[in-house]
């Protein structure tokens, strides 16, 4: 029993104990946060390669990387025109990442986001040709339901897939739609708001990327 | 040898069975303990998840039960707690860290259940209940087995819901195991569309009580065996 030991101290050795307690947890959390320093310190560089090497390779999924030469990490341009982020869903700034193939525009790699999906958010990851045709659409993050609307991932099914190669112009405008409301993609059996709202976010990014052709490979 | 020398082996033996039996049936901390269930109901939705989470939460418990039961003469009883917490947490944020620098897709997946370790019970109830009180050769075997039981029930519960929920066993092995584990996946049925509910949590209670109802089964089935061959009213603990 502590309590019943402590009292038996004087006061001098009540303060003596506390200070060599207190010193003890001191050297402690010291000698955990040195070591905390230096796992960080080795970790550090291989983490951020790490998570450049992912993007990388989801960059590679919407854009084949060897259609460029260049680094798109390091080649970036943002939109902050709250117009255009308002059809990518989203209020932060987007990056537009740029890849060139011998000094000539190869694509557009960017984030955007599907915000009207059944279940939050749906970030979606795409490339876009400079011609306006889209290379590839990867959905990166979402929460839609297991077995009905994960279906836009392209692990559970090659619906994704029907992006690619389409380019949205004025006379193919109300074709980008699920085949319920008249338009040209496929809905899931049970989901329809799910592809309902990813197709709905694309059409709505390569309005913004039509719209800002011209200044997209300055 | 010594007869004092092979007696204290003899006896650190016993400790030693002791101990596995402990850690891996009679006290397991998933099935008996209930402790650490957070992790243990969200990560379980296939094998490998299952086991990641399960080899680090093996790791942080050897590590820590070992360096309790070092310290454990130079820290006060007023400091033990907090002093227990530092080095539980810290084992954590090293494990956290190493697993995103070399095992990043993988971490990915996993996620918050990696921080969330400091906070899995059993960590801190073994620091508290075993490794304060013993010696280190013994604080390490509470914590290899302790930590084997819990990452058994891991792996077991993962692959159930994994098989029913997917059709699949060792999906994504790949993530730890590199490209090469990417063959290791079994397959169950061409187009097996899956049962939901083993996959949603809810298929992650259903499944832990089906393993504690059969872990139960089996102790009253050894209970009756016992009584049967005495002759008389036996309690086995379990």
């Amino acid at each position: 029993m502590p309590t019943m030991r402590t009292s038996k101290l004087s006061f001098k050795q009540l303060i003596m104990a506390m200070f060599t307690s207190a010193g003890k947890l001191v050297i402690f959390v010291l000698i955990s946060i040195i070591l905390l320093l230096v796992v960080r310190f080795v970790t550090a560089p291989v983490i951020a390669e790490a998570e450049r090497q992912t993007l990388l390779n989801t960059f590679d999924q919407v854009l084949p990387n060897n259609l460029y030469d260049n680094d798109p990490l390091e080649n970036q341009m943002q939109i902050t025109d709250t117009d255009y982020l308002e059809l990518l869903g989203t209020t932060e700034p987007v990056i537009i990442y740029r890849a060139y193939n011998n000094n000539q525009p190869a694509g557009v790699i960017f984030q955007t986001i599907a915000p009207n999906g059944y279940s939050g958010n749906i970030y979606i990851l795409m490339g876009v040709f400079p011609d306006g045709r889209v290379s590839g659409v990867r959905v990166i993050k979402h929460a839609e339901t297991p077995g009905l609307g994960d279906k836009i991932e392209l692990a559970k099914s090659n619906w994704i897939l029907e992006f690619s190669g389409r380019g949205l112009r004025d006379e193919n405008r109300t074709r980008w739609a699920v085949k319920k409301d008249n338009g040209d993609f496929d809905q899931f059996t049970g989901a329809t708001i799910t592809p309902r709202a990813v197709v709905g976010a694309v059409k709505n990014a390569l309005t913004v990327i039509n719209d800002m052709r011209d200044k997209l490979y300055e | 040898m010594s007869d004092s020398m092979a007696e204290q082996k003899k006896s650190a033996w016993q400790d030693y069975k002791l101990i596995i039996e402990n850690g891996l049936w009679k006290n397991n901390q998933a099935l008996v303990a209930l402790l650490g269930l957070c992790p243990l109901l969200a990560v379980s939705n296939n094998a490998i998840n299952g086991l990641g989470l399960g080899l680090a939460t093996l790791f942080v418990l050897v590590v820590s039960n070992t360096l309790v039961s070092a310290i454990r003469n130079l820290v006060s009883d007023e400091i033990r707690i907090p002093v227990f917490i530092a080095i539980i947490a810290t084992m954590v944020t090293i494990v956290d860290l190493t697993m995103n620098a070399y095992f990043h897709s993988l971490h990915g997946i996993l996620g918050i259940f990696i921080p969330l370790i400091v906070t899995n019970c059993a960590i801190l109830g073994r620091a508290e209940a075993y490794a304060s009180k013993n010696k280190v050769d013994r604080a390490i075997v509470d914590g290899f087995f302790m930590g084997i039981g819990f990452l058994i029930v891991l792996v077991v519960l993962g692959g159930m819901r994994e098989i029913i929920g997917n059709g699949t066993l060792f999906d994504q092995a790949h993530l730890m195991f590199g490209e090469s584990a990417k063959a290791w996946t079994i397959h169950f049925g061409k187009d097996y569309q899956g049962v939901l509910l083993a996959i949603l949590p809810p298929g992650a209670f259903i499944g832990l009580g089906l393993m504690i109802a059969f872990k139960n089964y089996m102790d009253q089935k050894k209970t009756a065996k016992l009584q049967n061959q005495l002759g008389i009213k036996v309690a086995v603990n379990g």
